[in-house]
């Protein structure tokens, strides 16, 4: 897999929940991931969604994606085509709904506490290479443990609907 | 070393034996659970290629998120779900008006002890109330579960929660967890299977048992267990009528950590904006002006939860100014309650009833807040904007007995018991 170049947006908070990522109030409502794509983050920051641009990533707290299973609050990032989420730690849910859907979530604490540490981190330019899980980014070097066993099976095989897919053609 | 319970459970769904801490095995759930998500969820599985559904009986769906339907968007998403109810026949479908998918489920005889139920809703911990392993999962999953009848889970550590002590009589189950989530933490559970044990958790009715399993999604839980009793046999009697086999921990299992908790001297609690772990006893959120105070939900709108309010609220009238919603959790809550006289006890002291389902807690129809208004809820979530706005309003979660007495005073005020 390609490294991945973008910048970074700092979500200074732990605990950024479902609700704050995606409003439950368009969760019955059918759309596209790039209609997802304009609710992210909304009720934390108006338009939040202008500010990423392709292959951009997330760095937030703990807990990232705690609250309901809604899996639009993974989608909308990849409707943004976003690079994935750096976080501290994320909840199980949240986790699982991101290989599902083959989006990168990454937690690597050191690199958001040298993050939140710096007066001006917002924007700063990232590489990350997913496959040998080593982030690059200010001059420095981070490595997280990257996906193994059945988790990268299905992220490789671009989310679980993909492998699903794979896996009743094969029966 | 012993097994903890879900050690039990994931071997006796799996089929393999020993299974370790970690490890990733594939698991056959007794029923996935979904509702009004599952419009979106038949998309995806019919993306996925199969010709059928893996088991038309062991998908269960209610709807239940946005009944009934405020607009023509979501009622086209009823639609959708009940043409794929009838074209892959599946059997435990649950219309508009017969309750919330997690109180419907167990009503219906559908959850089995000791077995794994996937939900596509993070509050499927539920029934875990009931001797099972109530798993959430995203839409994703539960299309992929529906084509294929499994999927991979990480068995995860445990931690045992032993609650003793007889409780003050105005401090409710609802207060007892809320507690033990404001000392564990909104993530202090992640990736763990909790399981609750001690006389406390023995004397509690089936009702308390699922606002326990239900609030443990909100201390990140995998999922959180009550082992089979004769609370749980009585209440199962007539409505899951198969053989079943009760698991148990094993006396020298290994935890992860075991937390003990008398609730002797507790007090009630509230959950204050905008995180579920923000709890403080009640008497320091006292004088807060509340606007709507909402009884309902999967975490407390069964019979007893109404049931307390409406003897807190008998001949009385709720503050001038304020709104009380009503929403029993199912139609069989809803004709109890209609037979004890708790409706027309809540309606008379200035309630509004509501067809048995969500409601505002969610967001997205039925009640939503205004700008700068403050709501006092027996839900189980209270983030910024969870009631369907953000600007300036606050959400604050207690007992249906601390809603019912704030509703009297206009604010939340602590209740003292009768
Ligand atoms: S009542 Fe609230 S928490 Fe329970 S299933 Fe419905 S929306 Fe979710």
């Amino acid at each position: 897999m390609e490294k991945i170049k973008g910048k970074i947006h700092i979500v200074k908070e732990n605990d950024v929940n479902t609700d704050l990522i995606y409003a439950g109030k368009y969760t019955y409502e059918i759309l596209t991931p790039e209609e997802m794509g304009k609710k992210t983050l909304e009720d934390f920051e108006k338009d939040y969604y202008k500010k990423l641009n392709v292959n951009d990533f997330i760095v937030s707290g703990t807990n990232f994606g705690c609250g309901s299973s809604r899996e639009q609050a993974v989608t909308c990032f990849k409707g943004l085509k976003s690079g994935g989420i750096i976080a501290k730690s994320f909840s199980r849910l949240y986790f699982r709904n991101a290989v599902n859907k083959a989006l990168l979530v990454i937690e690597q604490r050191e690199f958001v506490d040298y993050i939140f540490s710096k007066e001006n981190g917002e924007n700063l330019d990232i590489e990350v290479d997913a496959e040998n899980g080593v982030i690059l980014c200010d001059g420095k070097s981070f490595k997280f443990a990257p996906l193994s066993g059945q988790a990268k099976e299905i992220f490789d095989a671009g989310g679980l609907a993909e492998y699903t897919k794979r896996k009743l053609a094969a029966m | 070393m012993g097994k903890t319970l879900i050690q039990k459970i994931i071997e006796k769904n799996s089929g393999k034996r020993d299974v370790k801490t970690g490890e990733i095995v594939f698991v056959k759930p007794s029923i996935v659970l979904s509702h009004d998500n599952s419009a979106d969820i038949s998309k995806t599985f019919e993306k996925m290629g199969p010709k059928k559904v893996f088991d038309p009986s062991k998908i269960f769906i209610a709807l239940d998120h946005e009944v009934p339907p405020p607009d023509s968007k979501k009622a086209l998403n009823h639609s959708i779900i009940r043409e794929f109810v009838k074209k892959y026949g599946i059997v435990n479908f649950f219309d508009c008006g017969e309750g919330i998918c997690h109180q419907v489920l167990p009503e219906k005889g559908l959850v089995e002890p000791s077995t794994v139920v996937f939900g596509s809703d993070s509050h499927t911990t539920t029934h875990g109330a009931f001797g099972a392993a109530g798993i959430p999962v995203g839409r994703t999953e539960t299309a992929s579960l529906w084509a294929l009848g499994e999927t991979w889970l990480k068995v995860p550590e445990s931690f045992k929660i032993i609650i003793n002590g007889e409780a003050p009589k105005n401090v409710f189950p609802k207060d007892v967890i809320l507690y033990i989530i404001g000392k564990i933490g909104a993530d202090g559970a992640t990736y763990i299977s909790v399981e609750f044990t001690g006389d406390y958790v023995n004397r509690m009715s089936i009702g308390g048992r699922m606002t326990f399993c239900n609030l443990s999604a909100e201390m990140g839980a995998k999922n959180a267990i009550i082992p089979v009793d004769d609370v749980t046999r009585s209440f199962l009697r007539g409505r899951f009528n198969k053989e079943y086999e009760p698991l148990y921990a094993d006396k020298d299992a290994e935890y992860a950590k075991v937390i003990e908790i008398d609730v002797s001297k507790l007090t009630p609690q509230v959950s204050k904006p905008h995180k579920v772990d923000n709890v403080s006893p009640a008497s320091e959120a006292r004088g807060t002006k509340i606007d709507l105070f909402f009884l309902g939900t999967c975490t407390n709108g069964r019979t007893e939860d109404l049931e307390i309010a409406a003897k807190i609220l008998k001949g009385k009238k709720i503050k001038a100014g304020t709104r009380l919603l009503v929403y029993p959790a199912s139609k069989e809550v809803l004709l109890e309650c209609l037979d004890k006289g708790i409706i027309k006890t809540l309606v008379e002291a200035g309630g509004e009833i509501n067809t048995p389902a969500c409601g505002p807690c969610l967001g997205a129809y039925g009640g939503v807040l205004a700008p700068n208004e403050k709501a006092l809820s027996t839900a189980n979530r209270n983030f910024k904007g969870r009631m369907g706005c953000s600007e300036n309003t606050e959400v604050y979660l207690a007992s249906p007995a601390t809603v019912a007495f704030s509703a009297l005073h206009g604010e939340i005020t602590e209740y003292q018991g009768d």
